[in-house]
């Protein structure tokens, strides 16, 4: 019986008889990217809405420096977005700079971790994984921190998704759309990158012995970097 | 390039100095200077083109470039997609033509849905 078997292994050339990867990409990490592509469309869908209703709204066209916010044209990003933890100087773009710093940072140590675990070395999977949930860790409490300034305001006069004192009220709304939405998937990133984390010191994957897990859940955490590159540019750069 | 310690028998160990480990982080760490690079480089350009009155579309064309290529870089070194199967790259690369239907569209078709909502 065993004789069969391994005859009809051996011989079939069949892609269809099992125990072929597709792709050559395991069936979860196949599933993984098929995920992130419908999620790519999704974050196309509430960008391309941003780029919609912008420029539905006249664009200032005076000079930068005389520049006041009002309801009846889109604010210049720069002006809106000027705050620094532990200062009261007006630094335009600096933080949203940190931020996308420490997340291509933490998309490094990433896939630094995959590659430690492509090697079998655990040690080394572990201090990837954890400078990874700290980077992320410490890009949700800079969004926390942003939100709350927005939220905060001018003289008083916050941002909700009624109205907001920076421009007309799409704007607050799709900030907090957008990077709300954004700053969700970074914190299901955290929570998966710190069970995974869990796994591998537990050593469920030298166990198993493949550290694959490490693999997919590096993709999701690419995937939220990659969506930020594009939340960068299209809310705090155009 | 030969990519990684993939090759290695499952479940073996192999310490740092493995050549293709080497230069497998070098590649990374490569990858994350050209996209701190390209990040830089848009700072740059976000604070001067009001001083050196840089037409506006040429900065959009500018920012929306080197945002593609910092995406290529992530998908491509990162999301290492650049190493698997052609019919998975464009598994995955085709469908964006959606996207890019969907600007074409909203960008045209945007004119005539949005003055009924807001105003």
């Amino acid at each position: 019986m065993s004789a069969t078997a391994t005859v009809i292994s051996a011989n079939d050339t069949n892609l269809w008889g099992g125990g072929v990867e597709p792709m050559k990409a395991s069936y979860g990490k196949l599933m993984m990217w098929i995920f992130l592509l419908s999620d790519a469309f999704t974050f196309s869908a509430l960008l391309v809405t941003y780029g919609m209703i912008r420029f539905s709204f006249p664009a200032y066209s005076g000079e930068v420096e005389n520049f006041v916010f009002s309801g009846s044209y889109w604010p210049i990003p720069e002006k809106v977005f000027t705050h620094f933890p532990f200062t009261h100087a007006e630094l335009p773009l600096a933080f949203v700079g940190l931020m996308t710093f420490i997340l291509i940072m933490s998309s490094v140590t990433m896939v630094l971790a995959v590659e430690a675990g492509h090697r079998h070395d655990k040690a080394a999977v572990e201090k990837w994984m954890l400078w990874t949930i700290l980077g992320g860790i410490c890009f949700l409490g800079s969004q926390a921190w942003e939100w709350s300034i927005f939220i905060s305001g001018v003289d008083g006069w916050g941002a909700s998704l009624k109205d907001n004192p920076y421009g007309p009220p799409a704007f607050a709304d799709l900030f907090f759309f957008i990077t709300g939405f954004h700053g969700t998937h970074v914190f299901s990133g955290v929570v998966i990158n710190v069970i995974i984390f869990y796994n591998v010191v537990q050593g469920v994957y030298a166990r198993t012995g493949h550290y694959e897990m490490v693999e997919k859940v590096g993709l999701y955490w690419h995937f939220v970097d990659l969506v930020w590159v594009f939340v960068f540019t299209f809310f705090y750069l155009v | 390039m030969s990519h990684s310690s993939e090759g290695h028998a499952a479940g073996q160990y192999v310490p740092d100095t493995d050549p293709a480990s080497v230069a497998h982080r070098k590649l990374i760490w490569k990858t994350f200077w050209i996209l701190f690079a390209i990040t830089s480089f848009e700072f740059l350009i976000a604070f001067t083109k009001g001083p050196l009155g840089l037409p506006s579309l040429l900065v959009i064309v500018v920012f929306v470039s080197l945002t593609l290529v910092k995406a290529g870089y992530i998908v491509a070194e990162f999301m290492h997609l650049r190493y698997e199967v052609k019919a998975l790259i464009f598994t995955i690369l085709v469908p964006i033509i959606f996207v890019i239907w969907l600007i074409v569209a909203l960008l045209d078709e945007g004119h005539a849905i949005l003055p009924k909502w807001f105003n």
